[in-house]
C-alpha cells in the first residue's frame, strides 16, 4: 500500500484554500466524470483518485489528519490511539472512524491507503438526502456466432441473485440490453438500479457477420467454374443447393436472400448471406491433361 | 400510469427544484407528458434524469452546458459505431482480399 499525495493528484500544494481545492475538483470533475467518459475505464479510475482527493482535502478534519502524517500515514493509528487516551483524560472527543461518516459509497470506491487512515468513505457533499436509485450493474457476456443466431435462454449469478434472461436471436456484437432491478439496492430506501448486459459474439471460423448478412468464402472446382452447375453450399442453418453460372471468375459474390442473420426481434425476417467464390485451379495434372490445356490454350 | 411518475415525486425523490425539470424539458432533454393538469416523466428517463443532476448539481454545469454534452456524447456515440462498423468492414474486406492472394 503506497503514500497517495492527494495535492498533487488535484494539482496543488498544501497551502492551497478550500476555494482552489473545490475549483480544481470541479475542473478535474468535469474532464474524467464517468457520465462525459462513457465506457472509459482510466478516466472513471481517475475520477475515483480525484473524487478520494477531493473528500480527504475538503475536509479540514480529515485534511488536518492527512496534513499532520503524510508519509508517516502508517504509524496514524499509533499516534492516534496515544493521542485520544491523552484527549479522554483531558474530558475532549475525538471521532474518526468508519463510524462517523454515513456510507453512500462502498468503501470499495476508495483506495486502501484511504480505507487504512481514514476507514469508509463519506457522502461528499452531502448536499441531498433523496432517495436515490441504487447504482447500475454493467456485466458483458459473451455468446458464439451460432448461439447468437438463434433465441436462446442463458442463466448465470449475479450478487448470489440467479438470473435467467432470454436472449433474442439476432444480438449484435457489442448491444447491450437492461434488466431492470437486478443492480445495486437503492440508497435512502430508493428502488434499486438496472443490470446493462454488453453482448460480444465470437468471431465464427466459417462465417463472418456484418450487421444483418454473413459472409463465407467457398472453394470451387475449375471445371464447375467455367462449365456451371450445382454445388452443395453451407448456409448457418445447414446446406443449399444453388446454381453456379458458367464461366465464373475469381472473388464474384453470390447473394443468397434471407440466408444471412436473423433480424433483432423481428421474427421471419433474416439478412443475406453473401458468398465470394474462390477458384481452386487442379493440381497433380496428368500428361494427358496438360496437353489438354496447351490444346486450349491454343484455340 | 405504471411507466409514468410525476414532476412532484421526482421532485421529492431526487430533492431538485421543479424549475430544474422545466429547464431540461425546455432544452429538448427530458419530455414531459401532462394527463389530467398533472405533469409527468417517464419512468425510461430516469436515467438521463439522474445523469443530468449529477451534470448541474456536482459539477456545476447549466442547463445550455448539459445540452451541448448530451449532443456530442450522441456524437461520440454515433462516430465509435461507425468506426466499429467500417473496422469489421475492412476485416472482411481483408480477409476476401487474403483467400484470393493464396
Amino acid at each position: 500500500m503506497e503514500f497517495i499525495d492527494y495535492y498533487k493528484i488535484l494539482g496543488l500544494d498544501k497551502s492551497a484554500s478550500q476555494e482552489d481545492i473545490k475549483k480544481a475538483y470541479r475542473k478535474l470533475a468535469r474532464q474524467h466524470h464517468p457520465d462525459l467518459n462513457p465506457n472509459d475505464k482510466e478516466a472513471n479510475k481517475k475520477f475515483q483518485q480525484i473524487n478520494e482527493a477531493n473528500e480527504v482535502l475538503s475536509d479540514p478534519e480529515k485534511r488536518k489528519k492527512y496534513d499532520q502524517y503524510g508519509e508517516n500515514w502508517q504509524h496514524a493509528e499509533q499516534f492516534e490511539k496515544a493521542k485520544q487516551s491523552q484527549r479522554s483524560n483531558a474530558g475532549h472527543e475525538y471521532d474518526f472512524g468508519q463510524g462517523a461518516y454515513s456510507e453512500e459509497f462502498s468503501s470499495g470506491d476508495f483506495s486502501d491507503f484511504f480505507t487504512s487512515m481514514f476507514g469508509g468513505g463519506s457522502t461528499g457533499t452531502g448536499r441531498r438526502s433523496a432517495k436515490f436509485r441504487g447504482q447500475d450493474y454493467n456485466a458483458s457476456l459473451t455468446v458464439s456466432l451460432r448461439e447468437a443466431y438463434t433465441t436462446h435462454q442463458h442463466t448465470f449469478t449475479i450478487n448470489d441473485k440467479n438470473v435467467r434472461i432470454t436472449i433474442p436471436a439476432g444480438i449484435a456484437d457489442g448491444q447491450t440490453i437492461k434488466l431492470k432491478g437486478y443492480g445495486s439496492p437503492g440508497i435512502n430506501g430508493g428502488p434499486a438500479g438496472d443490470l446493462y448486459i454488453t453482448f460480444h459474439i465470437l468471431e465464427d471460423p466459417v462465417f463472418k457477420r456484418l450487421g444483418d448478412d454473413l459472409y463465407i468464402t467457398i472453394d470451387l472446382d475449375l471445371y464447375t467454374a467455367i462449365l456451371g452447375g450445382d454445388k452443395m453450399v453451407d448456409t448457418i442453418s445447414g446446406k443449399v443447393k444453388i446454381k453456379v453460372h458458367p464461366e465464373t471468375q475469381n472473388g464474384t459474390k453470390t447473394r443468397l436472400k434471407g440466408k444471412g442473420f436473423p433480424l433483432y426481434k423481428k421474427e421471419g425476417s433474416f439478412g443475406d448471406m453473401i458468398i465470394t467464390w474462390n477458384i481452386k485451379l487442379p493440381t497433380n495434372l496428368t500428361e494427358k491433361q496438360k496437353e489438354l490445356f496447351r490444346e486450349l490454350s491454343q484455340s | 400510469m405504471q411507466d409514468l411518475i410525476s414532476r412532484e415525486e421526482c421532485c421529492l425523490q431526487y430533492n431538485v427544484e421543479s424549475s430544474f425539470i422545466q429547464a431540461l424539458s425546455d432544452y429538448g432533454l427530458l419530455e414531459i407528458t401532462t394527463v389530467a393538469e398533472t405533469t409527468y416523466l417517464h419512468t425510461e428517463q430516469l436515467h438521463d434524469l439522474e445523469k443530468f443532476i449529477r451534470l448541474h448539481y456536482d459539477l456545476n454545469i447549466n442547463v445550455e452546458g448539459i445540452d451541448a454534452i448530451t449532443n456530442l456524447l450522441m456524437k461520440v456515440k454515433n462516430l465509435q459505431q461507425q468506426n466499429e462498423y467500417l473496422r469489421k468492414r475492412l476485416q472482411i474486406l481483408g480477409d476476401v482480399e487474403g483467400d484470393s492472394a493464396i
